[in-house]
């Protein structure tokens, strides 16, 4: 029971930001920012608390500043058309660089915040936030694959070409979907930092952005997919911190770690099942 | 003596002064964040170019960054010129630098001659194969490489925490110390300058740079590099074998990240630490900055090395925490990109030049 508690309390935030790789990847822009946004939307979510006393506040703060930094990666993958790699890599440092920065000039020490009131728990272990990545995977799922602006996102991601030809706005539809990545990922930072915890430490995320990134390309760029990608990580996570505190635990830590790693790395080799990226992505329709 | 036609003078002001410029822009926006965040900024930048450059110790530590930052910056530019794009230089790096670690603080009863060699060839070979796999899986299976290089990053990191935590029984790691035994002085890289820490490591670096720049623009596996980077149509029309310049590529910029991981477990530090250095996202920026030429990498890396060495002196003199520097990279990087996009920023499009074919990603 404590395990599977666990691996839902590790799953949430990298099913936030999978959601969000979905949603951004399939609209055609690859995004690896996910990181800078989910570390972003952690740590305004702390400082957002701790100016305004309440978390619920904090946390819109959180994932609008999230939102902030996913407009500069749309801004600059999309109208400058620069290379959505590139892109996310500078997000990626800014975000990690900033909010360091920004740790010693509020609370004047280094490496953590001050604690905060973090979101409420329904029971214990679970806080408020974790059945809401549940319930954002339908949601993502229908919006995406049922509805006609879900159709013309991916149309935007599969053919720029074709779907500007037949009147859709692509720029639109791809700003839309990176804003709402950010928000997602900026969600799953929120988690981390004042759902799961009470306070922001450098560097928080470690990673799990590229995690997410990597459920979204197990998961083959579904929301379902995804979410069974993310579990399968968050369980991997669960069970590494179960054995940290188990001694003689028969296998490494290290071990346990890489796993989703390697994972991935197999994963995206299609030699498991073939792995087939939007037809568009990284790419964007003729310049004019 | 003739003015070079108007094409090339254009394409020198874009690649000359468009990172310059670049550069003034991210300062000048980092100078703005200061102020919002209540610093001053003069006092900050003048701190900064105290501690890099206005004392033989400054001028010196910015060198020992500026070493890691070539070497990352070509390893960049040579995947990028395949149009490859290598996040994978952090885990190459310290691939190279846990291959240097042991090899160096094994006693082989070896002369310097051959010790320091191996321990340098052991660090290429590492990260060279750190480096093949994603080229290797880009070029036989379509994996796309930005997520085999990350993915191949935290493995690197699982590899090199196991190997110190766990194989302290068969190979010279020390878990207490979370890094490789002290290298043997057999396997150190000479200081250069005595009195100080700057190490050959940047004897190496820019040998590096002159080196490349001779396979690229000047052999006949260079120009299929380029080739394959510019267009993998007119490549594959060519005939050029795309997959192995793929593989090879991937291999080289790996190497040239293990060598820099080698320099700092062999001159820097004398070991190679578990805690990763976080060189290879900086490197991004230097490849960038230095418009992915390999002699450009060398002034570009000098400014970052000049950014990293001087942040310490910054948070000091002007309580700037040192981090504001990961903010001026990334900046940096936004800058150029924009800057290389001018055409597209309503304003800018009078000024805009024309610009390169970039590889699609």
């Amino acid at each position: 029971m404590a395990l599977v508690t666990a691996t839902l309390r590790m799953t949430t935030p990298l099913l936030f930001a999978a959601l969000g790789g979905v949603l951004s990847e399939r609209s055609g822009i690859i995004n690896i920012a996910l990181e800078g946004m989910m570390l972003t939307g952690a740590f305004f979510s702390v400082a957002g608390t701790y100016w305004t006393g309440n978390p619920w506040l904090g946390l819109l703060i959180g994932v609008l500043s999230a939102g902030v930094a996913a407009t500069i990666h749309a801004y600059w993958s999309i109208t400058l058309r620069g290379n959505q790699i590139v892109a996310g890599t500078a997000v990626n440092l800014i975000a990690a660089g900033l909010t360091a920065f920004l740790i010693q000039r509020i609370w004047g020490q280094a490496g953590a915040s001050v604690s905060v009131q973090k979101l409420p728990n329904l029971a214990s272990g679970i806080n408020v936030l974790l059945p809401v990545a549940f319930l954002l995977v339908p949601v993502v799922h229908i919006v995406l694959f049922r509805t006609k602006q879900g159709l013309h996102l991916q149309a935007s991601g599969e053919h720029p070409q074709a779907a500007e030809n037949v009147g859709i706005d692509v720029t639109r539809n791809r700003y839309v979907a990176v804003i709402a990545s950010g928000l997602l990922a900026g969600m799953g930072g929120a988690f981390l930092s004042i759902g799961d915890l009470s306070y922001f430490t450098l560097d928080m995320t470690a990673g799990r952005g590229f995690i997410a990134l990597a459920a979204v390309i197990f998961g083959g760029w579904t929301p379902v997919g995804a979410m069974l990608a993310a579990l399968l990580f968050g369980a991997s996570q669960a069970v590494q911190i179960q054995a940290q505190a188990t001694p003689g635990f028969p296998i490494s830590t290290d071990l346990l770690l890489a796993f989703p790693y390697l994972l991935t790395l197999i994963a995206v080799t299609g030699l498991v099942r073939a792995s087939t990226p939007p037809a568009g992505l990284g790419t964007h329709p003729t310049a004019h | 003596m003739s003015s070079p036609p108007a094409t090339s003078r254009n394409m020198i002001v874009l690649n000359v002064l468009g990172p310059i410029l670049a550069v003034l822009a991210a300062l000048a926006v980092g100078a703005v964040i200061m102020l919002i965040s209540g610093h001053d900024p003069i006092t900050a930048y003048v701190a900064l170019v105290d501690g890099s450059l206005n004392s033989k110790r400054a001028i010196t530590e910015t060198l020992i960054y500026t070493a890691p930052l070539i070497l990352g910056g070509l390893a960049f530019a040579i995947a990028y010129r395949a149009s490859l794009f290598n996040i994978g230089i952090e885990g190459q790096l310290v691939m190279g630098g846990l291959a240097a670690g042991i090899v160096g603080a094994w006693d082989l009863g070896l002369p310097t001659a051959l010790h320091l060699p191996l321990a340098l060839l052991a660090a290429a070979a590492a990260g060279g194969l750190w480096g093949a796999i994603p080229g290797a899986l880009r070029a036989f299976t379509g994996a796309h490489e930005v997520i085999t290089t990350i993915m191949l990053n935290y493995l690197a990191y699982r590899t090199v925490n196991y190997t110190i935590q766990k194989l302290g029984d068969w190979l010279p790691v020390d878990n207490q110390f979370q890094a490789t035994n002290r290298a043997m002085d057999t396997a150190r890289l000479p200081i250069v300058l005595d009195g100080t820490r700057l190490h050959s490591g940047i004897l190496i670096a820019i040998a590096c740079a002159i080196l490349l720049w001779y396979v690229l623009f000047r052999t006949v596996f260079g120009y299929k590099v380029r080739t394959v980077g510019l267009s993998l149509g007119a490549a594959q029309y060519a005939g050029i074998s795309w997959r192995g310049v793929f593989v090879a590529a991937m291999l080289l910029s790996g190497l040239l990240a293990g060598l820099a991981g080698a320099g700092e477990a062999l001159g820097l530090h004398g070991r190679h630490f578990a805690n990763p250095p976080g060189y290879g996202f900086t490197a991004i920026a230097v490849g960038l900055v230095g418009r992915n030429h390999p002699l450009a990498i060398i002034p570009s890396a000098l400014l970052f090395g000049a950014l990293s060495a001087g942040a310490p002196a910054m948070q000091s003199d002007a309580d700037v925490s040192k981090e504001i520097v990961l903010v001026l990279q990334g900046l940096v990087i936004l800058a150029v990109a924009a800057f290389a996009a001018a055409n597209r920023i309503p304003g800018l499009r009078k000024l805009a030049t024309p610009r390169m074919s970039s590889g699609r990603i």
